[in-house]
This record gives C-alpha cells, structure tokens and sequence, in this order.
C-alpha cells in the first residue's frame, strides 16, 4: 500500500515535471514569426511516416543506422514492458501481464534480446565516439557540454537496460525458487532468453534476490523518469520532436527559398507609378518589419522546432563543403547556436514574466564568417537525418547582415552593384549581351 | 564548328508580330564569359539543328537576381524578378529553357509567387526530349568505352531532383558514366552557389573546387561532363589546379552532344 502510494507520487512528479519543462520547449518554439506549413498534408504525412518511424535517411549510413535501430526499437517496444510496470507500481501487484500465457513469455523474451541488442548498440557508440573517435564527433562545437551529454544519454540507456535485465534474472531465479508472491502456480512466467545467463552472477539467498529484483525493478522506473526529464536538457529531444520536425519540414524542391512577404510590398510600392515617395507611413501603421533575423524572434517555429530536433549528430556537417574545406562554417553549429540562443531567451522569460531584452542577440553566437561561407548547396539539409533545414537559417541571417545591416563581404556589394547598375553581377555592360552570337 | 548560328531576339519576333514557342533565356556566364559563351553557342546550334522556334532576349535579359537573393539582398533579388517578370510578360512567354541551373531554380521555384508563371525546362531536359522525339538523332560511338564522369549541380539535382535528364543525354551518346564516389543526391557543390562565385573564400584548407576536382579525377576521366557554366569554370579551375588540361576535358552536355548530331 505504502509502496503503491510512494510511486504514484513519483510517477505523477516525473511525468509533471516534464509536462511543465515540454510546455516551457513549446512556448519557446512559438516565439518564431509564422510558418506556413499546412499544405501538402498527404506528403507531410508520408515524410513522417518513412523519416521518423522508418528512418529512411538513417540509412544513408548503414552501419550506424542498423546500431541504430535497435536503440530506436527497444526504446519504444520496451515501453510496452513500462506500461506493466505501472501498473505493478499502482495496484500493488506482480508481472499484472502474466495471464496473457505463451503471450507474455514472447514479449518478455523479445524485450530481453532488445534491451541486449540496445546495450550492444549503445557500447558500439560509445567506442565509436570515444574510442575511434569518428571525425564528426570531434568539432570545436562538440566540445564540452554537447560531448558530456551524449555519453550522459549512453550511460542512461547502458544502466536502464542492465537494470531490466537484471531485474527479470532476479525474478526468474526466485520464480525456480517458488519464493513468496514469485511463485506461479502455473511454473515459471516470462521468457527470458538473455537473463538466465545472468542468474548466476546473483546469490541464491531468496531475501537477497528479492532485494535486488525490488531494487532494480525501483531503479528502472525511476531511471526512466529522470531519463524522460533529462530529455528537455538535452539533444535526445529528438526522440519525440522528430515526429512533427518531419511533418512540418521543408518540403522538395530544396532549391526554392521563401520570397520575403515584407520586401513583397516594398517592391511593390516602388514599381507603383502611383505611389507617393514621400508619403508618410499612417498613424495606426505597425513598426515596420525587420529583414532577416537577428534574434531568435526573427526566424520562423519551424526554424526554432529543427534547433531543438537536432540531434547534434554532425552529418550536415560532415557533408558541407566548407566545413570540408577547413572553413568555419558548420551546419550543426548553426543549429546548435539557435538552440542556445533560444534556451536563452527562455530563461530570460522564466525569470521576468516576459522577454527583457539582455543586449544580445543570435548574432553573439555565431561568426559572420561561418555565415559567408555557405554556398547554399542544400547537401546539409538532404543530409539531415530528421529533416532540418539549417540552409533557411543561414539566408535569413544573412539578409539581416545584408538589408538591416549592409555588411555584406565587399565583393558581395559590387556583385550587388552590378546587378542593379548593368543587369549581370559582373561588371559587363547590358548591351553586350549578346555579343556572343557574332563571335566565333 | 564555324558555321553562323542562328539567333533571333523577342523584339524582333514581335515587330514581325510573332510570338516564339520558346525563350533561350542565357544567362549571365552564358552572354559574358568566354568559356560559358562556347556553351551558349553549342546550345544554340543544337536547337538550331532541331528547328525549335526560339528567341533570346538579348539587351533586354537582365540578372534574374539569384546571386543578390543567396547572397540575402532578398530585396534586390525581388526587384530584378519584378522587372524580368514585366519584360517576359509582355511578351507573353510561356516557356523558357535556360543552360543555367540558377537561373533555372530562380524562373522555377521563386518567380511563380512573383508573378511569373512560365513552363521551365533546363537545357538538358529539353534535349532530353528532343532526342526522345527524334527531332535531334545522334551519330553516337565516338564515346563509347571512353572514361566520362558527370558532376551533378546542386541547383538541378539536389534543387530540384532532376539526376535523370542529363544522363539519358548522355546514355544516347553511348557514354558509360562512371560516377564519382558522391553523386545524384550525395553529390559535392563545386564551390560557386550561393553567390561564392563573386567573392573570394573565407580562410580555408583549400579551395571547395580542388577538393571536388580530385574526386571527379579518381574516376580516371577523359572528359568531366558538366550541366552547369559555373560547375564548368569551378572544375576547369580544378583541372588547372592538378596540371590535367591536357588529359581532360570539362565538357558542357550541349557540347558533348552537338557534334555528334546526325545532318539530315
């Protein structure tokens, strides 16, 4: 009864929690400026479909895309066995799933082989990031906080898992020992194909056992909810957030940018014989529109909801062809730069009630060097493994840079110059354009 | 190659009172620079040869501002869409086909919003479907067993999905591309997107160009087939880079294509 009551508590403090921190993620997505994302459901909901469930572009990379897959199934095929667990945890009683027969010993068995699948997975890429310590996992952005919290995530998952299967070898050896409540009358309940190999590492005393099957059984609850609140600090977001990530991505063709609705009608305001130039703008005229983005205000949800999907796994950047090159630029850091930008702000909002502006900006995180450096070939956003769009952040900084701020690279302005004096961004007069014609 | 070509221009058409089935919309490298202009004359010839009623703009083709709207001169870019898009429309053009995968993806994808609806095709695409019409038969061979790769732009294939059409140009000339390691989809920029053409790099290992030219010459080629002006500039630049510009060739499809052309 004690016990019973003692869960619930924890269960409704882990679960509240979360839902306050995930309220918090949410209210700091919809800062962006609107996203029109609503059209082509019937595709949208396809993306989702093979993206997210069927991780279709995991599989670009083969070997880590099976690893993970297991992690990917067992984290939500083992849930199944957390439903179980609840309900134990509030009514008291023991494996409440048992009566499902030949059923239940299946699932029990099959759960086992994936959490031992997942503890494979999980050692590989821990070896893989730090041991071999693959390229991508090595950039200046993957320094510090990023790197802790990807172990942190793989110890989390090594622990959980080691704790289910410790907790079924407990059971089973009490189950042989038909010790108290474990004792079935119809014989031993629950497969358990990979724990019995474990039963012998455990002592044969029965209070013992019962201790440590107790005792993991408490461990794997609570780890799950730390577990789950861990996720609002940490790149494993991705796990729920790249459900709507994919739905409301960008779409094909890649190649298209938005046309700026605020420059729409500047533009058309000039080409408008009719139109006064000196007008002065109405009294009820809101404040004019700023260019690009500076902050975090300026880009759209969308935007907002891939920097906090991404999971920091460097293949936009592993495939950019700056970042190749040795330049600075690295879509993962973009990425990451408006996260912590976002998560910025969202503390500064917790601490006043609303945003007070701290003199800072996403500008302060990133280099204008990086932002140059992009040659926009959408290999990033094909790349992404959840369908993020660094490409769309990177132009919308540099529009800022560009109309708000003319501090394009100097080059870039005589492009510019050329365009609107001769009609070509060189330096070649319209009226030779078609001097090719005649010559040989 | 030295025969005259044949090029005419909408304002003639339409002080004759007619209207082309097609704009040849150049482009900035295809009027202006030399090797690119090579381009736009074997293009030429071959709608020439395939009796494709078309005109040009000439004088009154300007910047479809893709540079200014990827550089983020989002207003410049709109400004430049506005005026093409009033000069296209009063000549009430319907189609366009351009050697210029920028300009292609700009005509395409940004200027329907604008105002500007036109049908657009590539230059590969419509040689692709010239030769599937027949109205272009090639004399093929020549190239058959030769070591020929192709470097997919970003801007036609990742863009705007379209892998297929340039190969099949080739396919009908008997090539058997061997692709390099990253292609189609997974295929490496050349280095000149997003305006980088008209600046210099940020502070680097080496240039995007060389690093793609390398992997373009592990497959052994005689010839580097390109789709794309500024692809072909990059990755000639990249062949002078390694010493090769006497081995290989950086070929545009449309020159691949237009002396392998059938005489009826």
């Amino acid at each position: 009864m004690i016990s019973s009551i003692i869960f619930v508590i924890i269960l409704a403090v882990g679960v509240g929690y979360f839902t306050m921190n995930i309220r918090k993620t949410i209210r700091n997505i919809k800062l962006g400026k609107p996203s029109h994302r609503n059209d082509r459901r019937s595709e949208r909901w396809r993306n989702m479909t093979l993206k997210a469930f069927g991780q279709q572009k995991m599989f670009k990379r083969p070997v880590p895309a099976l690893l993970h897959l297991f992690a990917y199934l067992g984290f939500i095929i083992i849930n199944v066995e957390v439903l179980e667990i609840i309900f134990d945890g509030i009514f008291g009683t023991h494996r409440v799933f048992a009566p499902l027969g030949k059923v239940y010993d299946f699932l029990i068995g099959f759960f086992e082989i994936l959490a031992a699948l997942v503890i494979v997975a999980v050692i590989i890429f821990w070896i893989r990031r730090n041991v071999i310590k693959l390229m991508r996992f090595q950039s200046p952005e993957m320094k510090g906080w990023p790197k802790n919290d990807a172990n942190l995530i793989l110890y989390f998952e090594m622990v959980l898992m080691s704790a289910f299967l410790f907790m079924n070898a407990a059971d089973h050896k009490l189950q042989l020992l038909q010790y108290g409540h474990y004792h079935f009358d119809k014989g031993i309940v629950g497969g358990f194909p990979v724990s019995s190999h474990l039963m012998a590492l455990l002592p044969d005393v029965p209070h013992t056992l019962e201790l440590i099957e107790r005792g993991t059984w408490w461990f794997h609850i609570i780890g799950i909810l730390i577990f789950l609140n861990y996720l609002y600090w940490s790149k494993h977001l991705h796990i729920l957030f790249a459900f709507p990530n994919t739905f409301y991505a960008k779409l094909p063709p890649l190649g298209m940018l938005d046309n700026l609705e605020s420059v729409k009608k500047e533009v058309a305001l000039m080409m408008d014989p009719n139109a006064d130039p000196y007008a002065a703008p109405a009294d009820d005229a809101p404040e004019p529109e700023r260019f690009g983005a500076k902050d975090v205000f300026d880009l759209q949800w969308i935007n907002l909801l891939n920097a906090y999907t991404c999971t920091e796994c460097g293949r936009c950047t592993d495939v950019c062809p700056a970042n190749q090159t040795g330049k600075k630029l690295s879509p993962r850091k973009v990425m990451m730069d408006v996260r912590d930008r976002l998560e910025e702000v969202g503390k500064n909002i917790d601490k006043n009630g609303k945003f007070v502006d701290d003199g800072k900006s996403l500008l302060d995180y990133m280099d204008k060097e990086e932002i140059w450096a992009c040659t926009t070939c959408n290999a990033c956003v094909e790349e992404c493994p959840v369908e993020n769009a660094p490409l769309d952040i990177i132009i919308e900084v540099r529009r800022y840079l560009v109309m708000e701020e003319s501090a394009a690279p100097s080059e870039l302005n005589m492009t510019f110059t050329n365009i609107e004096n001769n009609g070509a961004p060189w330096q070649y007069s319209q009226m030779d354009r078609l001097n090719w014609a005649d010559e040989e | 190659m030295s025969e005259k070509i044949k090029v005419r221009t909408m304002a003639e058409l339409a002080a004759e009172g007619k209207e082309p089935e097609i704009l040849f919309w150049v482009g900035c490298a295809g009027s202006f620079d030399d090797r690119a202009k090579k381009i736009t004359r074997a293009f030429t010839k071959l709608l020439n040869k395939a009796n494709v009623d078309f005109a040009v703009l000439g004088t009154e083709e300007s910047c479809t501002g893709d540079p200014a709207k990827r550089a983020g001169n989002e207003f410049l870019f709109q400004m430049q869409a506005s005026m093409n898009i009033e000069v296209m429309n009063a000549y009430n053009v319907k189609k366009i086909v351009t050697t210029c995968p920028h300009c292609y993806n700009t005509f395409k994808n940004e200027y329907p919003d604008l105002g500007g609806e036109y049908e657009v095709y590539h230059h590969t695409e419509l040689l692709q479907s010239l030769l599937d019409e027949g109205r272009l038969k090639v004399e093929g061979g020549e190239y058959k067993g030769m070591n020929i790769t192709y470097h997919d732009p970003c801007y036609l294939g990742r863009g705007n999905g379209q892998y297929e059409a340039p190969r099949a140009v080739l396919r009908q000339l008997e090539i058997d591309i061997k692709e390099m390691k990253h292609h189609k989809e997974n295929s490496t920029c050349c280095g000149a997107g997003g305006a980088q053409m008209f600046k210099e790099a940020e502070p680097q290992k080496e240039e995007i160009f060389v690093k793609r030219t390398r992997e373009a010459l592990e497959t052994q080629p005689k010839i580097i087939a390109t789709a794309c002006a500024f692809c072909n500039t990059m990755i000639t630049d990249g062949i002078k880079h390694y010493n090769k510009e006497q081995e290989v060739k950086v070929l545009d499809i449309a020159e691949l294509l237009v002396d392998k052309i059938k005489e009826e």
